[in-house]
């Protein structure tokens, strides 16, 4: 394998684990407002992911990072092209952290209330915008011969990238759903068990829609041909596993399923689009690939040897805070005021 | 405006308002994990209420530190795609371990602290917080990996019109770096230590756990003593490696038109960009062979000379930064690192004449220098950063070529408002949040018994 191939796998590696991490804390602040019946409730909920939010999300930071070492040209493209979808997603991870951190400082109503919409509207746009833009992303750009992103933003709009941010959305919300079942007590458990289960139907719906679509609007099937293969049914298998997990009561099982519907589905469009990374709609000639996408390879060797060394040591001690938090969050827990 | 100033405008606001948070989270880190250590050491419980008050308003902080920093890491590519393409082989490298060795280790490590007071054998928390602190500093090391680079770029070669890496240690090594990492991490020692000071000493005026705030006061007048010493030294290394490596900017900081064998240093100048003249000077004989040399003979050359080389090497052109904005920038810089000094060894003599409670004009002063800290760290970054143009790296991009084609001036203008209108409302909201909890003093603790930093 060359080293170009490697970052590449690595890159996926960060975007995939940043969508399983960071969606179920996106699907948290998404149910807030609907599962809580009362303060105490909201303050629950957002404390189940209370410690782990903001390490999930830097491995976004890191993904980026990584992107502008290993593919200059990728970023450089792909970020100058998402201008306006990206400085939404910004603005909403602004926010986002800020009503986190500061909801329950004050304890004013209108404050609350104005972190409580910062939560929300900070995890919808992202769980919603960073579909659209990998749908897009595998749909192909009209990217010209100097590598740079030709079109407007109603190409960015269009009505399958739309789709795409569908089902990041409301695949995101069940995962999040799920997870709260395993960090909730009482009657907010049962309430959030139900919804998760309401949730099965529809969103198989929308997924299923997508995915036979995407052989008509993406490259991907070019790839595949029309029996899709293994990835994108182990991803098919594990949503199914979902309701059945649910209905036998095994919530952490459920989730590992929804995670794995995550992580298959995201491979299956980072296999799709291998050794493209930014395919254009203009002229084949115009695409980015890994190769002319990428940097030196003694670049690409000195940041093999760091991920080779730290990732490991990363998720030992992502790993462990997630055990030291293990025990659910209940009412009890939440102080008075 | 066009396209190339909008993102300028953009990069500078969004950089500035992200450096008011950075250098307080570098320095406040290192004080809250030295206060929690004070506690673990004696079991005062004193220290711990000092741990809990300032971990408070840290926490505050270093959540505007994030948000705007995640901005920063993005922002390259969406306004500066081409700068991004020509330097992407070097300038990805430090950024992606920043994310690798630093981030992971604040984030993870500081929801530990925050919520582990209840979970964490004590020096396990205790160490928690050392990491935070350690990673925090140590992803200014590699951010400013990244910038002295693009002031002094070494390692690299010139491949299809881009910078290879060539050399990683000699990128590791930069000359700039090892000047400018110490100063800038100094820097934001001072500006966190002129925050405990300053609330402090807000707290003994008004006569709130006076007692308490004084223990906090002394350690950080000894903190920012010898930082703000250590800064003046630092910054004078790196002024003598700036006249070796970016002459045009030493001469930019001085206002200096023609080259002057011994020169002296200028202490106020009206300067006058577009006739190239310095009037109204006031003039320091020797002074500036003595900062720029260390000697009070050498030859430091002037900006027409240097106008004039940099046309024969890379064609004509304007090569001259804003002269008069790096001059004054180098001015309030130096000037408020000096008052710096003088307050903390103010405040050291005080404390030896067991008058430091006492001394109502010493504490309000002190109270202003939490805010004079933010001026003197921007003022510095404008003479880096305004003192390089017109290139974004130095002698091999011009700012102007780095910018992205693609995005239209009337996006710019959106994302410009929108970071702008959303960072206004964030400062009130944390200014307000320190002032609040500032004003409440430390939280009462009670022997044996924990609770969490804060609960969301």
């Amino acid at each position: 394998m060359d080293l170009q191939t490697f970052w590449f796998i690595l890159i996926a590696v960060l975007f995939i684990g940043y969508f399983f991490l960071e969606g179920f804390d996106f699907g948290v602040g998404i149910l807030m407002p609907f599962v809580s019946k009362d303060e105490v409730d909201r303050r629950v909920t957002i404390n189940t992911i209370g410690p782990f939010w903001d390490a999930n999300e830097v491995w976004l930071i890191t993904a980026g990072g990584a992107m502008f070492a290993a593919f200059p040209h990728w970023y450089a493209t792909l970020f100058s092209g998402f201008y306006l979808p990206l400085f939404l997603i910004l603005l909403a991870l602004i926010v986002r952290a800020v009503g986190f951190e500061f909801r329950s400082k004050m304890k004013e109503k209108w404050w609350r209330l104005t972190a409580d919409h910062f939560i929300f509207w900070g995890s919808v746009l992202p769980a919603f915008l960073w579909g659209v833009a990998f749908t897009n992303i595998v749909i192909g750009l009209p990217i010209g011969e100097d590598m740079n992103f030709t079109g407007t933003l109603p190409a960015l709009l269009n009505p399958y990238a739309l789709l795409g941010g569908l089902v990041s959305l409301v695949m995101f919300t069940l995962h999040g759903a799920i997870f709260l079942s395993l960090r909730t007590t009482d009657e907010l458990k049962v309430r959030v068990e139900k919804t998760a289960k309401m949730m099965w139907i529809p969103v198989g719906v929308i997924l299923l829609t997508f995915a036979l679509l995407g052989y008509r609007q993406t490259i991907l099937f070019d790839e595949f041909g029309i029996i899709p293969g293994t990835l994108p049914m182990i991803a098919i298998v594990s949503f199914v596993a979902v309701i059945v997990f649910m209905n036998i009561n095994r919530y952490g099982y459920a989730f590992a399923a929804t995670g794995a519907t995550i992580v298959f589905g995201s491979l299956v469009v980072f296999q799709g689009m291998f050794p493209l990374v930014m395919p254009s709609s203009l002229d084949p000639d115009f695409h980015l690939t890994i190769y002319n996408a990428s940097s030196s390879d003694l670049t690409l060797t000195i940041m093999s040897v760091l991920a080779i060394i730290f990732v490991p040591i990363i998720l030992a001690y992502q790993g462990w805070s997630y055990w030291v938090f293990r025990e659910r969050v209940t009412r009890d827990a939440i102080p008075r005021s | 405006m066009e396209a190339l100033e909008l993102a300028r405008w953009q990069f500078g606001i969004t950089t500035v308002y992200h450096f008011i948070f950075v250098p307080l989270t570098l320095g406040l880190s290192v004080l809250v994990a030295i206060l929690q250590t004070f506690y673990y050491r004696t079991g005062d419980i004193h220290y711990k209420m000092l741990t809990k008050y300032f971990g408070k308003l840290f926490v505050i902080i270093f959540t505007l530190g994030i948000v705007t920093g995640i901005v920063q890491e993005f922002q390259f590519g969406m306004n500066w795609s081409e700068y991004s393409r020509f330097v992407g082989d070097i300038f990805g490298i430090p950024l992606a371990i920043e994310a690798l060795t630093a981030f992971f280790i604040e984030s993870t490590f500081l929801g530990l602290w925050i919520f582990g007071w209840t979970r964490l054998p004590k020096a396990v928390h205790l160490a928690c917080i050392w990491l935070v602190a350690i990673a925090s500093n140590l992803s200014a090391i590699w951010i400013l990996m990244a910038n002295s680079w693009m002031q002094v770029p070494v390692g690299y070669e010139l491949v299809g019109g881009r910078a290879e890496l060539a050399d990683f240690i000699a990128i590791l090594l930069n000359e700039r770096l090892l000047v400018q990492m110490p100063h800038t991490i100094l820097g934001g020692f001072i500006t966190g230590g002129m925050l405990v000071l300053g609330l402090s000493a807000w707290m003994i005026i008004r006569n709130q756990q006076a007692e308490i705030f004084l223990k906090s006061a002394k350690i950080a007048l000894v903190f920012t003593a010898v930082a703000s010493l250590l800064t003046a030294t630092t910054g004078h290394d790196q002024a003598q490696e700036t006249v070796k490596t970016q002459p045009m900017k030493m001469a930019a900081m001085e206002g200096l038109w023609e080259t002057e064998q011994p020169a002296s240093f200028s202490l106020f100048a009206v300067i006058n960009q577009e006739e190239g003249t310095s009037s109204r000077e006031i003039r320091l004989p020797y002074m500036l062979s003595v900062l720029a040399h260390n000697n009070l003979t050498s030859e430091v050359r002037g900006m027409n000379d240097l106008q004039a080389e940099m046309e024969e090497k890379h064609g004509p052109g304007d090569y001259l930064p804003p002269v008069g904005i790096v001059y004054w920038s180098f001015r309030i810089m130096v000037g408020l690192g000096v008052l710096f000094i003088i307050v903390a060894f103010w405040g050291l003599w005080l404390w030896w004449k067991g008058k430091l409670q006492d001394n109502r004009l010493f504490l309000k002063t002190s109270i202003v220098m939490i805010f004079l800290t933010f001026l003197a760290n921007t003022a510095g970054w404008m003479v880096a950063e305004m003192g390089r143009q017109p290139w974004v790296v130095y002698e091999l991009l011009l700012t102007a070529d780095g910018v992205s084609p693609s995005v239209f001036k009337s996006s710019i203008w959106i994302t410009m408002m929108g970071f702008t209108l959303v960072y206004g409302v964030l400062a009130v909201a944390a200014f307000y949040l320190v002032w609040y909890f500032g004003k409440q003093g430390a939280p009462e603790e009670e022997e044996g018994t924990e609770t969490n930093l804060h609960t969301y």
